[in-house]
Formats: C-alpha cells, sequence, structure tokens
C-alpha cells in the first residue's frame, strides 16, 4: 500500500517563550489534523518524538485519550526521519490505514551539552573538553576542505542563502538576511565555523498526517507522496562526532547509504530531483551533504554555490526556508520542517519562496549523531 | 604533596618516563581501537587484546575551541581564566586516528599533516590535592 501525506502543520520554530515544547507540539499536530481536514480520534497510530521536553505520548493528555497506538521515537537529531520512516512502515505493512507524526522540542540557549554515559563513553570524554558537537562539525569539514579543495567563500555563501531564504520564509526564526561581510566576520566558534554558519537549537513542533494512498483524496486535494523513507546508522569507518578514535580507512558515511537505497527503492536519480532538504546543522554539512546525497561530485560544490545552482531559482534548490541555519533545531521537529517544507514546494504553497521549476519530486534528508541518516523522497 | 595520578585510568601508560598511548587491537581482524574496547567495532569480535599506540603521530584534522564548554567540563578553569584550546585527530603509527585536545590554539600554529607529539598535562586537582592528569598532543617540532 502506498503512503501519502495529507497534512502539514507546525508551530513556527524559534522562541516561544508561554508555551512548553509539548504545548508546540499539540499545536502543530492540531494544524496538521485541521489540514487534512481529521481529527485526532481519527488516528489510528502516532509516532513522536522530543529530546528535551518529555515523552511525546504525553500530547495524549492534549489531544484527546483516544486509546491510539502511541510510540515514542528517539534518535537525536534524525528523530523526525526515524518516526516518518516508521509511520511509513506502518501504512506500507496494510496494519494502519492512517496516523500522525509529531515531533517537538523546547532546548535551553547556548550549544548542547550530553552526557557521556549516554553515548557509551567514559566521563574523562567530557570533562577534557571533547564533548562538543560543534568540535566535530569543525574538524569535519576542516578535513574535508583540504581533500576537495572548498574555500571559505563556498561557507560564506552557504550561510548567506540560509539567511535570504529564511527573509522569504514567514515561520522562520531568522528572517533577516545578512551580508556577505557580516557572516565572514562573526565571532568564530569552531575554526573554520563562525557563528552565523551554526544553527542554534531552538524551540518548535511539527507534525505530519499520513495515510493510505487510495483514501488520501477523501482529505486533500493535493496529497503528496512519499515514495521511500529510509534510515541508516554509520558504518565501521565513517568520520563520526562523539569519537575518541576513527579507523584508518574512512568509510561511507551513513548518508551516502540511505541516499543510495532511497533513490534505488524509488527506481530514479539525483537528477529526478526538484526541489531538496539538506541537514544543515553547520553550513559545511550542507556542502558535504551536496555530494554525500548524490547531487554532485565531491569538490564540485564550490562551482554550484558559485553559480547559484542551489538558489530559490537555480536548477536544485536547497533548504528553500532557509534549512536548519534559519529556523534553528529544536531536535524533534526538525527532519518534519525538512518534510513540511518539501511539501509545501510541491503544492506550490510556497509564497515568496516558492521554487520556479514546477518541482514535482522532492527529497529531505536529515542527519543525526552518532552517524544516522534518514532520507525521504516526496512526489506530487 | 599528593602523586599526580591520571584522570582516568587506561588511556596512557603511567607512570613512566614516556607516556604512550594505549588501546586495543582485535587479534581476530587486527583492527585498533583508543580507548581500549572489549569487543571490536569492525568484526564484532571479542578476542581483544592492549595494544600500545605509540607517543607520536600526524595532524589529520583539527579545530579551536574557543568558548569555554558547559558541564560535564571540568577542569579548573573558570569562564575568566578559560585559555581557548586546539582539538584534533592524531595519525597514529598504525593508522587509528586519536582524538585529542592540542596544546596549538591559533589557526596559525596548526596544519594538516605536522607532526605531533604525545604529553601529559593536569585537568584539575582532586579533593585529597592529587592532580588528575589527561593527554594531549602538541607539534613534534619547534615552530619559528
Amino acid at each position: 500500500m502506498d503512503v501519502a501525506i495529507i497534512g502539514l502543520g507546525m508551530h513556527p520554530f524559534g522562541r516561544s517563550p508561554s508555551m512548553s515544547g509539548l504545548e508546540q507540539g499539540a499545536a502543530a499536530a492540531r494544524a496538521a489534523l485541521k489540514d487534512a481536514g481529521t481529527d485526532f480520534k481519527r488516528m489510528e497510530f502516532a509516532f513522536g518524538g522530543s529530546q528535551d521536553s518529555g515523552n511525546a505520548d504525553s500530547l495524549v493528555n492534549l489531544l484527546g485519550l483516544t486509546g491510539l497506538q502511541f510510540t515514542n521515537v528517539a534518535n537525536g537529531c534524525a528523530t523526525g526521519g526515524s518516526s516518518l520512516n516508521a509511520a511509513y512502515s506502518a501504512i506500507k505493512s496494510g496494519q494502519y490505514d492512517i496516523g500522525l507524526v509529531v515531533g517537538f522540542d523546547k532546548h535551553d540557549r547556548g550549544a548542547f551539552n550530553p552526557k557521556p554515559s549516554d553515548w557509551g563513553l567514559d566521563d574523562w570524554y567530557g570533562e577534557t573538553g571533547l564533548m562538543l558537537t560543534t568540535q566535530y562539525f569543525g574538524m569535519k569539514i576542516q578535513r574535508y576542505m583540504y581533500d576537495h579543495n572548498i574555500s571559505k567563500s563556498t561557507l560564506i555563501r552557504v550561510a548567506e542563502k540560509a539567511f535570504r531564504n529564511g527573509s522569504l520564509t514567514p515561520t522562520a526564526w531568522r528572517q533577516t538576511a545578512l551580508s556577505w561581510e557580516e557572516i565572514e566576520n562573526a565571532p568564530m566558534v569552531s575554526e573554520p565555523l563562525n557563528k552565523y554558519m551554526f544553527c542554534s537549537p531552538a524551540e518548535g513542533g511539527c507534525a505530519l498526517v499520513v495515510c493510505r494512498a487510495d483514501i488520501a483524496h477523501k482529505f486533500h486535494t493535493q496529497p503528496i507522496y512519499l515514495k521511500t523513507a529510509v534510515v541508516r546508522s554509520r558504518n565501521y569507518g565513517s568520520f563520526e562526532v562523539f569519537s575518541p578514535s576513527q579507523p584508518p580507512k574512512v568509510a561511507d558515511s551513513p548518508t551516502v547509504t540511505a541516499s543510495q537505497t532511497a533513490f534505488e527503492l524509488a527506481g530514479i536519480g539525483p537528477e529526478d530531483i526538484d526541489v531538496a532538504q539538506l541537514q544543515d546543522t553547520e553550513v559545511g554539512a550542507e556542502i558535504m551533504h551536496m555530494a554525500e546525497n548524490g547531487f554532485c561530485e565531491h569538490g564540485e560544490q564550490e562551482k554550484w554555490l558559485a553559480d547559484g545552482v542551489t538558489e530559490i531559482t537555480g536548477r536544485l534548490p536547497v533548504n528553500t526556508d532557509g534549512g536548519c541555519l534559519a529556523n534553528g533545531e529544536p531536535v524533534g521537529a526538525s527532519g518534519l520542517r525538512q518534510v513540511h517544507e518539501v511539501c509545501t514546494q510541491l503544492r506550490g504553497d510556497g509564497g515568496a519562496r516558492q521554487v520556479a521549476n514546477d518541482p514535482k519530486v522532492g527529497y529531505t534528508h536529515v542527519y543525526g549523531a552518532p552517524g544516522i541518516s534518514g532520507v525521504n523522497i516526496l512526489a506530487r | 604533596m599528593v602523586a599526580a595520578k591520571p584522570l582516568h585510568e587506561g588511556l596512557f601508560s603511567w607512570p613512566t618516563e614516556i607516556p604512550n598511548l594505549i588501546g586495543s587491537q582485535c587479534l581476530d581482524c587486527g583492527e585498533y581501537a583508543f580507548p581500549k574496547q572489549n569487543s571490536c567495532r569492525a568484526c564484532s569480535g571479542q578476542n581483544m587484546t592492549s595494544a600500545d599506540l605509540g607517543n607520536a603521530g600526524n595532524l589529520w584534522t583539527w579545530t579551536v575551541q574557543s568558548f569555554m564548554p558547559k558541564t560535564p567540563y571540568h577542569t579548573h578553569e573558570t569562564q575568566e581564566t578559560f585559555t581557548p584550546y586546539g582539538v584534533g585527530y592524531i595519525e597514529m603509527a598504525c593508522g587509528l586516528k586519536v582524538e585529542s585536545r592540542l596544546r596549538e590554539n591559533s589557526p596559525e600554529l596548526l596544519k594538516i599533516g605536522m607532526p605531533m607529539k604525545l604529553e601529559i598535562i593536569t585537568v584539575r586537582t582532586d579533593d585529597e590535592g592529587s592532580d588528575l592528569l589527561t593527554f594531549q598532543f602538541c607539534a613534534a617540532e619547534e615552530q619559528s
């Protein structure tokens, strides 16, 4: 049974001082249900995730105690990808007809401070100052720039694009475009990445209603079909965060394996994608993910960014809503925001940021610690 | 004065004049790991032995930690006394790349491929007055 997305809901990312994370999740869920023209009582199952705002299944206290199966998902930054993947399987298998996927979070300001013991590491690793995702991102793109001749200008171009796209997106957290000079001269965080090259932990909620493709038109005039939903973890040799040591040989990342599998299952290739969301927790990630997802060769990003290929007006618009850089990252919701945005583009509802190439097929890629990637291919 | 001791046992040989990093090697597939592991990340085997990883290597990649990390970071530093530190991966003789603090903390002093050597530093002092030690790497050659 094919799977369709019939409801999109979001509680805008950023800061909502008067609302808990859970309430932001409930607001997103209500919006998605309304968009699908249905209600929570109709939901047969739900998958939800939140890193710092409690158990997702507590949402039933706000949405209604209807007795549905509600499973909590926890896969770091890839939580949204894993939740949608689980919902895809639930419908694909024939077990259920319709359900809800929801993610939300409300993080403190500043960088995440994970506990070593949660990641199978001893305390010394954190106490001596090695347990920071920002360091890993800096080191990964540092090596990548060395191996593939990527310049600092390309880092700046990605940040410029993100905030420009954010300025066109009413739900974005950062809606002010930044100049080249503002980005270039921002305070350094982790060489070579500065303040405007990182996304920040934020707040927000996002939800999707999914159902069997054959009943989708009863709910929405423009269902978006979820062609594939693939999640992969890291192979031995993949260069990942929170690794006290790395093997000699560098292996393909989980993004490469998830992406290749997704294209294979969908029976299409990267050249068939009209609009994409690629995980951009920092500018280096977007650059590396362009190649790891098969859209260009390693090193080719330098030219792609200079030529504007990934701009809203380009051949392959990437992160049209400003991505994580302009929206911030409420971990539980972030992967679903990507799907929300690609569905919005495929429906033609992107407003000032609507891509001009009449998109038919879209792509989302989320990546999380300690090496998980989720890829979705969507079509109208 | 109480004797200095490692913050975490088993990461490097101690006490000794020239400490080396200690990891493990899989007797089934030959792959190395740091810190020591009881099972192999490469082949899932459990036939592991301790391995001397040496005290020198080349810088594979690097960054600089410019702000004081939140907990679990736990050193003798305060917000006022915090000194930025380098972080990098050192490619050891066996090919394993080990993540480490670096003494060098400015981009001008760090270059991919440069030779690095191990040194032992104090993280903080415990309640009994013992210095707690960890490892870091620094440039193997004096830089002009």
